[in-house]
């Protein structure tokens, strides 16, 4: 390692512009004649559109145009696709309902888009949207999974009867029959997982520009990936040929999974700009944010847990029912199906496993991916259930834990993964050291004397990440690879671009890919840029969820790198008059090893492309370029504990000490992973304590702003104590296995695990609010 | 926000003139509720009127047993006034804990009370205290400043100057913080004045607003100290009720706020 190669905690590069207030968003974008757009949305949770009169609206000042959904769907725009296809137990597809990028008939879900105002200003585009009349008729609306079932529902899609959209199963049925009727314990549980609203930092944003002389389109978009943004809206969505649409997702500020998807306005505001003939923008507010960005998780689960005599689990039963909101996200048949139940075995030796996942339409905002998608939940209920388990076996939580972890690597569990390697004693083993695990019963003791109820809760969380090998994925039912690309450029003077299809929206890729080249040619990474987030300047990508940039993105960077590096070997033993063989890289110089003969990258580089003097048939120029295809996931695990004091006048809790032991393969760079750890863990807490995206029996979303919708703040979190056990993950040569979700994946049932042990409960529900918590104190 | 005139009015007659003109006029004060409301386009006044820039709505000042805390002065410089901390530091605690640093470097005193929202701080202290609010009019008692939900006894161009506080014997708060919003999901004040009145008042809680608990008040008066209230059933019936927390839940604060606070006045 050197001062800025892998394992430094390198200074972000990329703050200086993000703290002074340089950042480059799509909201500072500003284009000569551009227009602004401002949707008219449903008030409604379920209606009929029987007419929009924008007569009024388009006298007002500044008015450009009103456009309306019916428009859009006369375009022949293609309707919103799920990008995974899900095949229910009984052998038929899942049944969508179609997702027009404005409602032309009918709305779903309270914020669904049915017009849009295209002005001079975004005031006088409000202004106008003002004077545009929508005449609904008002439809029964059902909010809640279990009422969305029930016979007699108000129905969303007639493609879909009963809201089912699947009924998918996986694992063994018979096997996990016999496992339980052979059980000598049966832990049983019901969880809410529930309903999260993202809340990126940056609001969704889009500037759409349309060039009728060259017919081509230009997207500015706050996209995690906007190579798939390209794909999806020329493939599906007829806007454009991939060759006359550029899209280019700019400094993005967060996106937690958000902004995988491709949404309605980035749809309509390109097929607005060509039929205005100017560039159209548009921002959403946070109110938008609330109402229109995919939410998270929202599952019902029942689940199963048999035991043997000794206390090693038999099998596990899971029913869960998904909530996916009015329509289906892109990606969101696969969360609650394949990245849920594949994770249910958990850290732990499961002989049989099986799962049923019943996903339903309900009149609320669609359901996607959101940090961790499917693995949170997975992991909060085989925690809760464990938990559960051992205070109904009268077992210590960790050794329960312990005497069923799985320490045999590679292991198939029941339910498709494979993990690869892991050492899950090592990570329970620094958590409990770094907490005293031993000596909590004398601390919850003493804080009994003081009048506070004290507990302790564990979780051991495992999960998927590095999404994906494509060939895998594919054989699943999704719709890409999940692959990665990667480009070097060395310039004639030494200088190095790296072109990746990873995006950075706050991971600082900026900084740790350039660590892997510092690494590899020791030169400083001032000398090297990352390029990223334009589909006319790097060739394709996939983007960043799933904790896949480090894992796939990078490996895809070092794969180019071996090759530029094979090359600049050739050119330069050629100039050195020495073998190729005996060239190293060292210090930014080519060296003839055991000798002083030395050649700097810039003279190599130089050498390349004057091509005076090359070997012979060698191309000119240094730049090289890789896919490269994972061909397994990785398996990011850890022990998360927390100690947490319960307040029985308030039911308020309060922390006391919350250890993470995280085995995440190789790091980067450990002050990002840092980073990314807190961020996780205060999104887990968050979902524990304090977030809940609900909505009425009628559908009203009652959390639609910061006032209703409590987030985290740094007060509500503690101070966190984080460490590191390491296996190296051997699926990529760099040992990476990824960071980025595994705290919001982990932290909510270490908590809940905690409250519920203070105050001596099973039951208890997230967020585990005050008012929830004092009740089930005091209804105990 | 919808076109409104902005007016930045230096003296207290200039916002007063200032205000009779326009056909729908608002003051503007620490900005903390009319903005976001206006960006809603939930309100649509035609003029605005800042009182932000008047001299003589800042600052505070402590003369014998009253202290008195000028409309315009904003959280912080209430929280760290050393008068405030001398007096009663039971109101440099109650701005410590009132919403976040960002709200306390721009909110009033005087918007706050002006606002009069449900479950907004300082009228548990104006109230426990008993307070006299002072407006380029009139003086007028906490008791009849307040008069339920957004509703207080100022006229329709009416600003306040100042609030008088006599300095009591002792004097607590302790808020539940509403866990999104950071008002109060319940906060009570209590006071016991130098001439030995006990006076307990509770926001967040009911459903008309800032109140008097005269049950606890009562369990004081015969015996100040947390454990008084043991005994004390406080109501459901009329309290707020929401996401973040049902009316019984805001009964049970009601009491446990009152018990602490009165552990921190001593």
């Amino acid at each position: 390692m050197g001062v800025e190669g892998i394992g430094a905690s390198v200074v972000r590069k990329e703050d200086k512009r993000f703290i002074t207030g340089k950042g480059r968003y799509v909201d500072d974008i500003k284009l000569l004649g551009m227009t602004h757009a401002h949707f008219i949305r449903s008030p409604h949770a379920h209606a009929k559109v029987k007419g929009i009169d924008s007569s009024a609206a388009l006298k007002m000042p500044g008015v450009v145009a009103v456009l309306t959904g019916q428009q859009i769907v006369d375009d022949k725009v293609g309707n919103l696709i799920c990008g995974w296809a899900i095949t229910s137990k009984d052998g038929s597809p899942m049944k969508m309902g179609a997702w027009p990028a404005m409602a032309p008939e009918t709305v779903r879900f309270v914020g669904q888009a049915v017009a849009v105002v295209i002005a001079e200003t975004k005031n006088l585009a409000r202004d106008a949207a003002e004077a545009v009349v929508v005449n609904y008729e008002e439809l029964p609306a059902v909010a809640d999974v279990h009422a969305a079932i029930k016979s007699g529902a108000p129905q969303l899609h007639p493609e879909a009867p009963g809201n089912q959209v699947y009924d998918w199963v996986i694992g063994d049925e018979g096997a996990t029959d016999a496992a339980f009727s052979k059980a000598a314990n049966v832990v049983k549980l019901d969880v809410t997982n529930n309903r999260l609203a993202p809340n990126a930092m940056e609001p969704r944003a889009a500037i759409a520009d349309y060039d009728a002389a060259e017919e081509h389109f230009t997207l500015y978009t706050t996209s995690q990936n906007p190579h798939v943004a390209r794909l999806v809206l020329s493939a599906f969505y007829n806007i454009a040929p991939e060759h006359k649409l550029r899209v280019i997702a700019p400094d993005v500020g967060g996106g937690f999974g958000s902004k995988i998807f491709i949404y309605p306005e980035e749809m309509v505001a390109l097929w607005a700009s060509k039929k205005v003939g100017r560039p159209v923008k548009w921002t959403g507010d946070r109110t938008e944010a609330f109402l229109t960005d995919a939410h998270g998780r929202d599952h019902v689960t029942h689940a199963e847990m048999a035991f043997d005599a000794q206390n090693k689990i038999l099998g596990l039963k899971v029913k869960t029912y998904a909530n996916f909101g009015a329509y289906m996200s892109l990606f969101s048949s696969s969360v609650p199906t394949y990245l849920y139940a594949t994770l249910l075995s958990g850290q732990y030796n499961i002989p049989a496993i099986h799962a049923e996942v019943i996903g339903v339409y309900t009149n609320t905002t669609p359901v996607d991916a959101y940090r961790g998608a499917g693995r949170p939940e997975a992991s909060y209920l085989i925690e809760r259930l464990m938990e559960t388990a051992a205070r109904q076996l009268k077992v210590d939580p960790a050794q329960l834990r312990r005497s069923n972890f799985i320490t045999q690597f590679p292991h198939q569990t029941p339910v498709i993964m494979a993990y690869d390697i892991g050492d899950f004693n090592a990570s329970l083993d620094a958590a409990m050291k770094a907490i005293d695990y031993a000596g909590f019963p004398a601390r919850k003791a003493k804080a009994k004397a003081d009048g506070k109820l004290r507990g302790i809760g564990l979780s051991c969380y495992i999960e998927a990440c590095g999404i994906a090998p494509s060939k895998a994925v594919g054989s699943l039912g999704a719709g890409v690879g999940l692959w990665e690309s990667a480009e070097v450029r060395v310039n004639p003077v030494g200088t190095i671009e790296i072109l990746t299809g990873s995006h950075s929206h706050g991971q600082g890729h900026e900084t740790t890919f350039c660590q892997l080249v510092a690494e590899r040619l020791g030169v400083p990474i001032s000398q090297v840029s990352i390029v990223h987030g334009d589909t006319d300047k790097v060739q394709f990508g996939m983007g960043t969820y799933g904790s896949r940039s480090a894992a796939v993105g990078l490996t895809a960077i070092l794969k180019a790198m071996e090759k530029m590096e094979s090359k600049a070997k050739k050119i330069a033993a050629h100039a050195l008059e020495a073998s190729e063989a005996d060239i190293v890289i060292e210090n930014g110089e080519f060296k003839v090893t055991g000798t002083d003969k030395a050649i700097a990258l810039p003279m190599v580089a130089l050498a390349a492309y004057t091509a005076h003097n090359l070997p012979d048939g060698m191309e000119p120029g240094l730049k090289e370029s890789a896919f490269y295809d994972p061909t397994n996931f990785t398996f990011p695990a850890g022990t998360y504990i927390c100690e947490l004091e319960v307040d029985s006048g308030t039911g308020k809790t309060s922390f006391v000490n919350f250890v993470a032991a995280d085995d995440f393969g190789r790091l980067i760079n450990p002050m990002i992973v840092e980073g990314q750890v807190h961020g996780g863990l205060v999104q887990g807490i968050g979902q524990a304590l304090l977030e809940h995206a609900i909505y009425d029996a009628s559908g009203q979303p009652v959390t639609a702003s910061f006032m209703d919708y409590a987030m985290p703040r740094a007060d509500d979190v503690p101070s966190f104590n984080l460490s590191h056990t390491t296996t190296l993950c051997p699926g990529n040569p760099l040992g990476i296995k990824g960071c980025g979700e595994a705290g919001a994946i982990g932290a909510s049932a270490a908590v809940i695990n905690a409250i519920t042990d203070a105050i001596g409960t099973n039951n208890l529900e997230m967020p585990a609010t005050p008012d929830r918590v004092w009740r089930t104190i005091h209804a105990a | 926000m919808y076109q409104t005139t902005y007016h930045r009015a230096s003296s207290v007659d200039e916002a007063a003139s200032l205000f009779a003109k326009g056909s729908e006029s608002k003051f503007l004060a620490g900005g903390q509720t009319l903005l976001p409301v206006m960006k809603q386009r939930l309100a649509s006044p035609s003029d605005v009127i800042d009182l932000g820039r008047i001299k003589e709505l800042q600052g505070v000042e402590l003369s014998g047993d009253t202290l008195t805390i000028k409309a315009g002065t904003i959280y912080y410089d209430i929280m760290t006034n050393a008068d405030v901390k001398k007096a009663i530091p039971a109101i440099a605690h109650l701005t410590s804990v009132l919403g976040d640093p960002a709200v306390r470097y721009r909110g009033t005193i005087g918007g706050s009370i002006a606002n009069n929202d449900p479950a907004a701080d300082f009228p548990a202290a104006l109230l426990a205290l008993g307070a006299t609010v002072k407006t380029n009019k009139r003086s007028i008692s906490a008791e009849d400043f307040f008069q339920g939900l957004f509703t207080t006894a100022l006229e329709d161009g009416e600003i306040i100057t100042a609030v008088s506080f006599p300095v009591p014997a002792k004097a607590g708060y302790e808020k539940m913080r509403h866990p999104a919003s950071r008002f109060a999901l319940t906060g009570v004040f209590v006071a016991q004045t130098k001439s030995g009145e006990v006076r307990v008042a509770a926001t967040g809680a009911s459903q008309s607003g800032v109140m008097r608990v005269p049950a606890i008040e009562a369990a004081l008066k015969a015996n100040w100290s947390p454990s008084a209230i043991d005994g004390v059933s406080i109501s459901a019936s009329g309290l707020l009720a929401d996401i973040h927390g049902t009316a019984e839940y805001r009964a049970n604060l009601v009491k446990v706020m009152a018990q602490r606070a009165v552990a921190a006045a001593g």
